[in-house]
């Protein structure tokens, strides 16, 4: 559908960029994008998404809004308390961008619901509170053979990575399983400019491979982008295929 | 021997082991990415994987918050 006058106003400064136009922007508004966790990781990601123009946020949050969170998790205000981050969500975003459709799920994802949850979307946002989600949703995104943004955050650290199933390496390739002993934002805290910068590293990963953009490396290898905000150190690993991974089934290079 | 650790140059002991190079910095194997001259260590290869001599490293704390 081509863009109304509206639209290539609101979006004129996509548009603008060298390699978008008015496609990359139709590419936008026909994806579907679910955000899992809508914190201090999801809040820049849904804002970031849904001022691009996504088409749809599949938007996924168990929890309710507590004034602890009010510090980084910023789709959330004052008035929010007590009410559920999905439906808080959906209402900053449809203020930001009232052509967004979003879907909401009070919802925390596991093994037995997240196949089903996360069928319809054309690409995932991780951005759980914990490592056994992070993991559960890398495997579930490789068995549905669709792209993941993860990432993870504490106090003034934080990671992220692209995984598109059979063409980047996964989580497990760079950290096989669950480390044990990590504290978590309750225990060590966590400054909001932090997962502003992954949340945003995620948005910025998931348009580039709805336009387009995104290539695999002619290596093969992945990249786990660390941002250390204690000597402000920005830096990307590099990440190879470990073989005995359970990403190698879907290789289809050595 | 010299190892350049986050961009900075140290002098360590020869033959360490990234599994000692990491407790001896007080960082939790288990929880630390450890890229060696561009290519992440495998967690289990950590006590076998000896450094050498100019290896470049970048150790990064693992972290799960969200």
């Amino acid at each position: 559908m081509p863009l109304s006058d509206d639209q290539k106003l609101r979006y004129q400064r996509n548009i603008l960029i060298p390699g978008f136009g008015e496609e990359a922007q139709a590419k936008l508004a026909a994806a579907r994008v679910a955000i899992v966790g809508l914190g201090g990781l999801g809040s820049p990601a849904a804002f970031y998404l849904a001022a691009a123009g996504v088409g749809e946020l599949g938007l996924f949050d168990p929890d309710i809004v507590e004034l602890s969170n009010l510090q980084r998790q910023v789709l959330h205000a004052t008035p929010d308390l007590g009410r559920p981050k999905a439906v808080s969500a959906a209402e900053t975003i449809a203020r930001l961008n009232p052509e967004v459709r979003t879907t909401t799920a009070q919802l925390r994802l596991a093994e037995a619901n997240a196949r089903e949850a996360l069928d319809g979307y054309d690409v995932v946002v991780e951005a759980t509170d914990n490592f056994a989600a992070k993991f559960l949703l890398n495997d579930v995104c490789l068995d549905l053979g669709k792209p993941l943004a993860v990432a993870g955050i504490l106090s003034l650290s934080g990671q992220a990575q692209f995984i598109v199933p059979g063409a980047v390496p996964c989580l497990r390739c760079a950290v096989a399983d669950v480390p044990e002993g990590v504290p978590t934002t309750s225990e060590e805290g966590v400054l909001g400019a932090v997962p502003g910068i992954l949340g945003s590293i995620e948005a910025l990963e998931v348009i580039r491979w709805i336009v387009g953009l995104w290539r695999p490396r002619a290596d093969g290898t992945g990249a786990l982008h660390s941002v250390d905000g204690e000597t402000m150190r920005l830096n990307t690993l590099r990440v190879r295929r470990r073989p005995t991974c359970r990403c190698a089934r879907l290789w289809s290079t050595p | 021997m010299k190892v350049v650790i986050n961009s900075e140059e140290r002098d360590v002991q020869d033959g360490l082991t990234v599994q000692t190079l990491l407790e001896s910095l007080k960082l939790r194997p288990e929880a630390t990415v450890v890229e060696r001259n561009q290519a992440i260590v495998d967690r289990a290869d950590y006590p076998t994987t000896r450094l050498t001599d100019g290896d470049t490293l970048e150790l990064v704390r693992f972290v799960g918050g969200g």
